[in-house]
């Protein structure tokens, strides 16, 4: 069930905005017609297969590729020898940044392996088969090294060092000695001693969280085809189509005008579809194949040990309060694994862990440290679970000591416009408060705990926090003579956003939302766009849909002019149709008559908002543990988030649900295992065990609205921030069911019937 | 190169026939010899569901299924599921009650759910929840695949 509360005080007049169109693509996806990227069959396509080391940590001796270049029906077999040595230069990577040098050794190793599963060869021949059997036949001669696993040992003095030029940046200065710690962050403010001093209340505690997957259910692929004119097409499943021409023209050192990007439809990304890897790779074999297009589609294991994942991490918390209740001081240390290459989410969790409070006194320590396990690339609200599980456990503790009820206790302490973040930023319209005083009414909240048992059923609360980005965006429009108008952009849709930005340009048209057909479309085709993540395509492609539309409008006034033969001015335009005098016309009368009137109406914009505005979620779940087992059940689950203005409130709805089981599964199920030597054990769905449908009951929102006034509709962005309360609102319940605090995820059935032992010996 | 083996079948009620090696899935077929690209490769062994299609009546993860076994047997993709009338009632629930997102696990889901409602035409919600709990969704936390499913059973109810 979704309820939808405006906050808005100016009473909605949108024709279009707010409303549940069928999304354009809808019967693409239904039919099984939508074509995504391991669809696509190109005349003389190759396929390609990946060599994979099965080291987490070794030196690369030499790679001999003689038996599978001999192997009958390969057509090209690629190491790093054949890319160019990419020199070391940071490029902006959605929500993170990544060394090119860096990127370029994960696409295949050059010196070393870091991790099991790293790419050091690839193979393309004349079907799948063929090229995994040669494949298998190219001998690498490793000498293995030591794998560094944990996260505190990597950062120790006498650890193996993965990469030998590693220096710390250390609070901006670099150090002069080798070490896994790829940067030392922190974040102060005020008088922290006098803090703690004043509180009345003080918690502190550790916590762990492993490596969790993205768990997108479509493989990374990509297909090449490089013409002997130099020039490349690329299609792929990525969220970003600029930047993988970016990425791929600076791995391969070529301008990026030679390449051209075309975005499939995507079976899901949640971050880890921004950076590259197959489509360097697939480019090089093209080109060495005599020209022939090349497919290469990971597999399941592959994407599980060689793409995502999210970091995992040890974090160290200590909040006090003083006896009203009103924190006091705040100080905690973040740990978080990058994987083999820099870039851990670290800065984003920092910043997120004390945002939705009043804070006068902190000191957040954040540390970047590379491990023997994959880079980690982003996943939705990257670094924000792990921090808000440590800091949302540790508020309900102190809500517990104070007696207080945690949602009061967030009133208390809840931010609020004009309030200055831990971080630095100050606040501006925000609606935290607001999805506290929702969550506080909500039925569920107000409702009782109930499930099939008496015994062992608690409730949970947690909060949070995140920024949203902005972003570049372009679009383009026509007018077409019946009345409905092209779009394209090049915004990848991963969840309706063809329809939430056409709804957007729809409303400034006053026509509906079918009368828009919205296309995604390549690079060489629509104006520079930044990738669909961040919570930015509504926010930002919206917005340049809305420009067009303003830019549409105006020409159609000039056009309705002319069959007037008076001024533009004098025209009003409301709700689709011109009005003049006692005359009127809609738009597909007006539509109608654009060739007599002067030929076809087409408009671009491109907008570059630098920051939408940052959203809350506020979450309560019912739970019951099974003591024998450790089975945890959510018997009821409620997601309260402030969406800004809800642009197309179904998909907002799904967002938030999908926010949450993805929350759910990182809470009670979802962890990376890894064998002593640094190998995998779980690479497999079975294994790696996301939730099912029996996991999760209906998931009941609340949408928020209160409109960001920094967006033409009031759009926040809303993709992300509902993964981030759902560890702690577990563990909360869990621990008002048992009367044990988790302080590590996944809280699985073992480690919470080993709690429950403990608790009794 | 392995020999290739001759295969005829029924699929989405026309007679087909194709040359295959004995190694290649009834998915990999499906996908790359005949052009069905609607089921597809999540994971490869069965986990995720995304492959499914209904072979004589039953639902199989299409990925577990060599394609030497369809001969002589009827198969259903995705493909196969709207008819000269439109769409079947599951694709048009999924599209109003925003059932999807990606779209990757879609044509898995439609097709489960048409093997659940073919031999059980008024499934519980408990029911539908065991029935695709073969099929991994990572985007809508299926709560409103479930909801599309009851509200497809409901309308197919009252058709037949």
């Amino acid at each position: 069930m979704t309820t939808t509360l405006p906050v808005d005080e100016k009473k909605d007049s949108y024709d279009v905005i707010g409303k549940n169109p069928l999304r354009h693509d809808g019967t693409d996806k239904v039919t099984g017609r939508a074509q995504y990227g391991a669809d696509i069959r190109l005349p003389g396509m190759l396929y390609g297969a990946m060599v994979r080391s099965s080291h987490a940590h070794a030196r690369i001796l030499s790679i001999d590729t003689s038996q599978a270049e001999a192997y009958p029906g390969v057509r090209a077999v690629v190491t790093a020898k054949d890319l160019p040595d990419v020199e070391s230069k940071i490029a902006e990577l959605g929500e993170g940044t990544i060394n090119l040098r860096h990127q370029s050794n994960n696409v295949l190793a050059k010196d070393k392996v870091l991790y099991f599963g790293h790419a050091v060869a690839a193979v393309a021949a004349i079907n799948v088969h063929i090229a995994e059997a040669a494949a298998a036949l190219i001998e690498v001669e490793y000498e293995v090294l030591p794998p560094v696993l944990d996260v505190r040992k990597a950062m120790q003095a006498d650890s193996a060092i993965l990469l030998d030029d590693m220096r710390t940046d250390e609070l901006g200065k670099k150090g002069d000695v080798p070490s896994n710690v790829a940067a030392h962050y922190q974040i102060q403010t005020g008088d922290l001693e006098k803090g703690f001093q004043d509180a009345s209340v003080i918690v502190e505690r550790e916590f762990f969280t492993s490596m969790v997957h993205q768990g997108y259910i479509e493989p990374q692929n990509a297909t090449a085809q490089y013409n002997p004119d130099g020039q490349i097409t690329i299609w792929c499943s990525t969220q970003g189509s600029f930047g993988v021409r970016e990425q791929t023209a600076e791995i391969l050192e070529m301008p990026v005008s030679k390449i051209r990007v075309v975005p499939m439809e995507i079976g899901g990304g949640f971050g880890g579809k921004v950076g590259v890897y197959l489509e360097p790779v697939v480019v090089l074999l093209s080109r060495k194949s005599g020209y022939r297009p090349v497919k290469m589609t990971m597999t399941r294991s592959d994407v599980l040990a060689a793409t995502g994942p999210t970091s995992g991490s040890y974090i160290k918390v200590k909040m006090g309060a003083n006896r009203e209740g009103k924190i006091t001081a705040v100080q905690a240390l973040l740990a978080y694994e990058a994987g083999a290459y820099p870039g851990s989410p670290v800065g984003g969790g920092m910043g997120v862990m004390f945002a939705p409070y009043r804070i006068e006194n902190a000191l957040v320590d954040g540390y970047d440290v590379l491990v023997n396990k994959p880079r980690t690339a982003a996943y939705r609200a990257p670094g924000g679970s792990n921090a808000a599980f440590a800091c949302e456990t540790m508020v309900d503790e102190l809500c517990e000591k104070l007696g207080m009820d945690p949602i009061e206790f967030r009133l208390l302490n809840g931010a609020r416009e004009g309030d200055r973040r831990v971080d630095g930023p100050t606040f501006a319209r925000i609606g935290f408060l607001e999805t506290l005083e929702a969550a506080q009414k909500s039925s569920h909240y107000c409702g009782p705990l109930e499930g099939p048992n008496r015994s062992h059923r608690g409730r949970g609360v947690a909060s949070g926090f995140w920024y949203n980005y902005g972003g570049k965006s372009s679009a383009s429009a026509s007018v077409n003579s019946d009345g409905t108008v092209s779009l394209i952009t090049g915004s990848v849709d991963i969840g309706g956003t063809r329809t939430s930005v056409a709804m957007q340009l729809a409303e400034g048209l006053g026509i509906p939302a079918e009368s828009i057909h919205p296309a995604v479309v390549d690079t060489d085709s629509v104006g520079y766009t930044e990738g669909t993540y961040g919570s930015r395509t509504t926010f930002s492609t919206g917005w340049a849909a809305y420009e067009v539309s303003k830019l549409l409008k105006e020409k159609l006034l000039e056009r309705a002019a002319l069959i007037w033969e008076t001024q533009p001015d004098k025209i009003r335009f409301e709700h689709g149709r011109f009005l003049f005098d006692d005359k009127q016309m809609t738009f597909a009368q007006l539509a109608s008559r654009l060739d007599e009137t002067g030929g076809p109406v087409v408009a671009s914009a491109a907008v570059r908002p630098e920051r939408s505005a940052p959203t809350f979620a506020t979450h309560i779940v019912d739970v019951e543990v099974d003591p024998e087992t450790g089975k945890v059940q959510i018997l009821r689950y409620t997601a309260v988030q402030d969406a800004g203005k809800a642009i197309y409130p179904d998909y907002v709805a799904s967002q938030m649900q999908g926010g949450v089981a993805q929350g759910v599964g990182w809470a009670l199920n979802e962890e990376y295992l890894y064998d002593e030597q640094g190998r995998l054990v779980n690479a497999s769905l079975l294994d790696y065990r996301m939730p099912v449908t029996l996991d999760l009951p209906m998931i009941e929102t609340v949408i928020v609205e209160v409109p960001n006034p920094g967006h033409p509709y009031g759009v926040r962005g809303v993709g992300e921030v509902p993964i981030v309360p759902p560890p702690a609102a577990l563990a909360n319940a869990i621990y008002h069911a048992i009367g044990v605090r988790m302080t590590t995820l996944p809280m699985t059935p073992a480690r919470i019937v080993a709690e429950l032992n403990k608790q009794e010996g | 190169m392995t020999k290739r083996v001759r295969v005829q079948a029924t699929i989405n009620g026309e007679e087909a026939e194709f040359l295959c090696e004995p190694r290649q899935s009834l998915l990999e077929v499906l996908r790359e010899t005949l052009g069905l690209t609607g089921a597809k490769e999540g994971c490869n062994n069965g986990n995720c569901g995304a492959c499914n299609v209904i072979l004589d009546g039953a639902l199989v993860n299409s990925c577990l299924v060599l394609a030497v076994e369809i001969n002589g047997r009827r198969v259903t993709t995705i493909e196969g599921i709207a008819t000269a009338q439109g769409l079947h009632p599951l694709q048009e629930k999924f599209i109003v009650h925003a059932a999807l997102q990606c779209g990757f696990c879609t044509p898995g889901f439609i097709v489960a759910a048409k093997a659940l409602l073919d031999q059980n035409p008024n499934p519980s919600e408990t029911e539908i929840r065991g029935w695709l709990a073969g099929n991994l969704c990572r985007c809508t936390g299926y709560d409103r695949i479930v909801r599309a499913v009851m509200d497809a059973a409901q309308v197919q109810d009252g058709i037949l």
